[in-house]
Formats: C-alpha cells, sequence, structure tokens
C-alpha cells in the first residue's frame, strides 16, 4: 500500500515539476495519470497493491472534496448577495452540460456505428 | 482556566480535531447514504459539508483553522487524479473504440459547460469576479482553482462552486440522463464526468466500473480543454482586465 502511494505521488511529481518547467497550462496531477497510464499499457500489467490502492482512493474520492468544500463559510455575504444568480447558474448549466455531452456522444455513436467496431 | 477551556485551547490549536471530525462526518454520511437506501438526495458530500460548516459556525472557529488540519485530506486529491489511470487502462479498448464520440462530447460539453455557467448568471446579474469564478466551476478542484486564478476569479470560491456543482451533478445527473434514454454505462459515465467532475465520478462508479472509468477519463480531459478555453472565453468579455 505504501509502495503504491509512493507511486502515485511520485507521478504526482513528475506530473507538477513537467508542468511548471515547461509552462504548459496542464494540470500536474493529470500529467501524473497520463504517465501512469502510458507505463501500464508498456507494462501491460497491474501490480495488485497498487490496483487495491487505486480503489480504496477512488471509492472514497467524494470524502477528498469536503475539506475545499467547507470553504463556503468563507463566503455568506457574497452568497446572501448573488445566491439566485449562483445557485441557478450551477443547477442549469450542471444539467445542461450532462444533457449536451450525453446527446452529442450519443448522436455520433449512431451516426458512426463503426466507430464501435473498428478491431 | 478550566479543564473544558485547557482541552479546547490544545484541540484549537492541533490538526487532530478537523482532520478526525471531517473523517467521522463523512463516515456518518456514508451510513446515512446507505441507511436511506442510496438515495441520491442524502449525498454523504453536501451532508458532510453542511454539518461542518455548521460547526464552524457554532464553535468561531475561523476556515483556516479548519483547513489547517483538513488539508490532509484535501491533499490526497492529487495522488487519487493520478490514480485515474487504472480504471482508464482496464477499459483501455472501450474508450479506444469511441474515441471520436468521446471527442465530439467532450467538446461540447466543455463549451456548454463554461458558457452556460457565465451566461445565466450574468442574465440573473452576477458580479464579474462571481461569473469569472463559475467559469471552471466543471472541472476538478485543483485544476479549477488555476484557472480561476489566471483569469481573474476567486480560486477559494471557485472551490466552493466546484463542489456544489459535483453535488448538483451527483444527484440530479443520473436522473436527468435516464429521462433522456441514455442507455450505453460508458455515454452515462463520461457525462457526469464532463459536468460534474470528481464527485460525479463517485457516483458514477455506482453506476457501474465502467461508468466510473468513462467519468474518470471526462475529468482529465475536461481539465485539459476548460484550461485551454477558459483563458479564450474570458479574454472576450467586455469587463475583463488583464492582470
Amino acid at each position: 500500500m505504501i509502495g503504491a502511494l509512493a507511486i502515485l505521488l511520485m507521478l504526482q511529481l513528475v506530473g507538477e515539476v513537467a508542468v511548471r518547467w515547461s509552462g504548459a497550462p496542464l494540470p500536474g496531477p493529470v500529467v501524473g495519470m497520463v504517465l501512469l497510464f502510458l507505463a501500464l499499457r508498456w507494462r501491460q500489467a497491474l501490480p495488485d497493491a497498487l490496483r487495491a490502492t487505486a480503489e480504496t482512493l477512488l471509492s472514497h474520492l467524494s470524502l477528498l472534496f469536503i475539506p475545499a468544500g467547507v470553504g463556503i463559510v468563507q463566503y455568506g455575504s457574497l452568497l446572501a448577495r448573488e445566491w439566485l444568480a449562483v445557485v441557478v447558474a450551477l443547477v442549469l448549466s450542471t444539467l445542461i452540460t450532462a444533457a449536451v455531452t450525453a446527446l452529442v456522444m450519443q448522436a455520433v455513436i449512431r451516426r458512426y456505428p463503426g466507430a464501435r467496431q473498428d478491431e | 482556566m478550566n479543564r473544558i477551556g485547557d482541552i479546547w485551547v490544545y484541540l484549537a490549536a492541533s490538526p487532530l480535531l478537523w482532520l478526525s471530525m471531517t473523517l467521522a462526518v463523512y463516515l456518518a454520511g456514508q451510513w446515512l447514504f446507505r441507511r436511506s437506501g442510496g438515495r441520491a438526495l442524502f449525498n454523504p458530500v453536501a451532508l458532510a459539508i453542511t454539518l461542518l460548516a455548521l460547526l464552524l459556525l457554532l464553535t468561531g472557529t475561523p476556515y483556516t483553522t479548519y483547513f489547517g488540519g483538513a488539508q490532509f485530506i484535501h491533499f490526497l486529491l492529487g495522488p487519487a487524479t493520478v490514480a485515474l489511470a487504472i480504471p482508464l487502462y482496464l477499459h483501455w479498448e472501450r474508450v479506444r473504440r469511441l474515441f471520436l464520440p468521446i471527442l465530439a462530447g467532450l467538446l461540447a460539453g466543455s463549451l456548454t459547460a463554461i458558457l452556460s455557467a457565465m451566461g445565466v448568471a450574468w442574465l440573473l446579474g452576477g458580479s464579474p469576479r462571481t461569473l469569472l469564478s463559475l467559469a471552471p466551476k466543471s472541472v476538478t478542484t485543483p485544476v479549477a482553482m488555476g484557472i480561476a486564478e489566471k483569469i481573474g476569479g476567486l480560486p477559494s470560491l471557485t472551490a466552493v462552486l466546484v463542489i456544489l456543482t459535483g453535488v448538483i451533478g451527483a444527484v440530479a445527473a443520473p436522473a436527468l440522463l435516464k429521462g433522456l434514454r441514455i442507455q450505453d454505462d460508458a455515454v452515462k459515465g463520461f457525462a457526469i464526468g464532463v459536468a460534474a467532475h470528481g464527485i460525479g465520478t463517485a457516483r458514477a462508479f455506482q453506476i457501474s466500473s465502467l461508468a466510473g472509468a468513462f467519468a474518470g477519463l471526462a475529468i482529465g480531459l475536461n481539465a485539459l480543454l476548460t484550461a485551454l478555453l477558459a483563458p479564450l472565453i474570458a479574454a472576450l468579455l467586455p469587463f475583463h482586465s488583464m492582470p
């Protein structure tokens, strides 16, 4: 488990350094994700410990957002002023985004059924 | 000073209290979520945030003190993002076959997320700073904060908006997609991931491992694309002043 955590942290570290060094507009952890993916594809194998640690971490992904979410206590006055704009924008935009993404994706799948079958 | 006062002084200065409170409240939220039969309305994140926010207000604890303890959990967002490579690796064949639909859905979804959030808030009289903080709201927290900073929003406000977005998506998006007769778990997962990042992904993993993998893929891709699009869109706005 510690070994797996070390791998994840190390790849994040490499990602953060690469992003800062190159000035690319990419988030460091996402670069780390791409690196891990490439390493797994190259090795064609997924170590059990890494799989178990990743599954634990991902099954509690929502826990990791709580500390930032509690930051809402700092914005009482802003939300009191603009709550309507913020709430309506968040609800509408989130639902429209999910609907547009799914419908466009499904339309393309239907239009190009071959996209599902090549190889 | 009485004894309880002494203990409080110790706890208020140590990361221990708010770190363990965050875990305890999360576990309680999960318990309640399971007890309710997995009803989406009892979203564990929303419950936990509400409870913790009330606790902070009641005890008069500043957010910075809370975050001093809770940052250890917040920090794990980085390695968890790296770990998203694993479901992606496991479902790679499926992802490769859906390459074109993924690209089309991502482009449409990413643009919709930015423009609709800013547009609706603008129509309802949101201030420029709020609009800029809203732009990256569908992107995972650390990335969204970086984008907000770059375009002149408030990163810590963006973090809150991102979490609220995730909760809304996790609660309402699966039912919406069902209403739209989307049956493919890959499409469902990807749409939830584009709209509602990691909190949506946690929900997508409850639909199926395939939905979770596609949601995880969407987090990474939408983070990349929004990081490119949001600054371009912000630069076009009349009130945008260069930093």
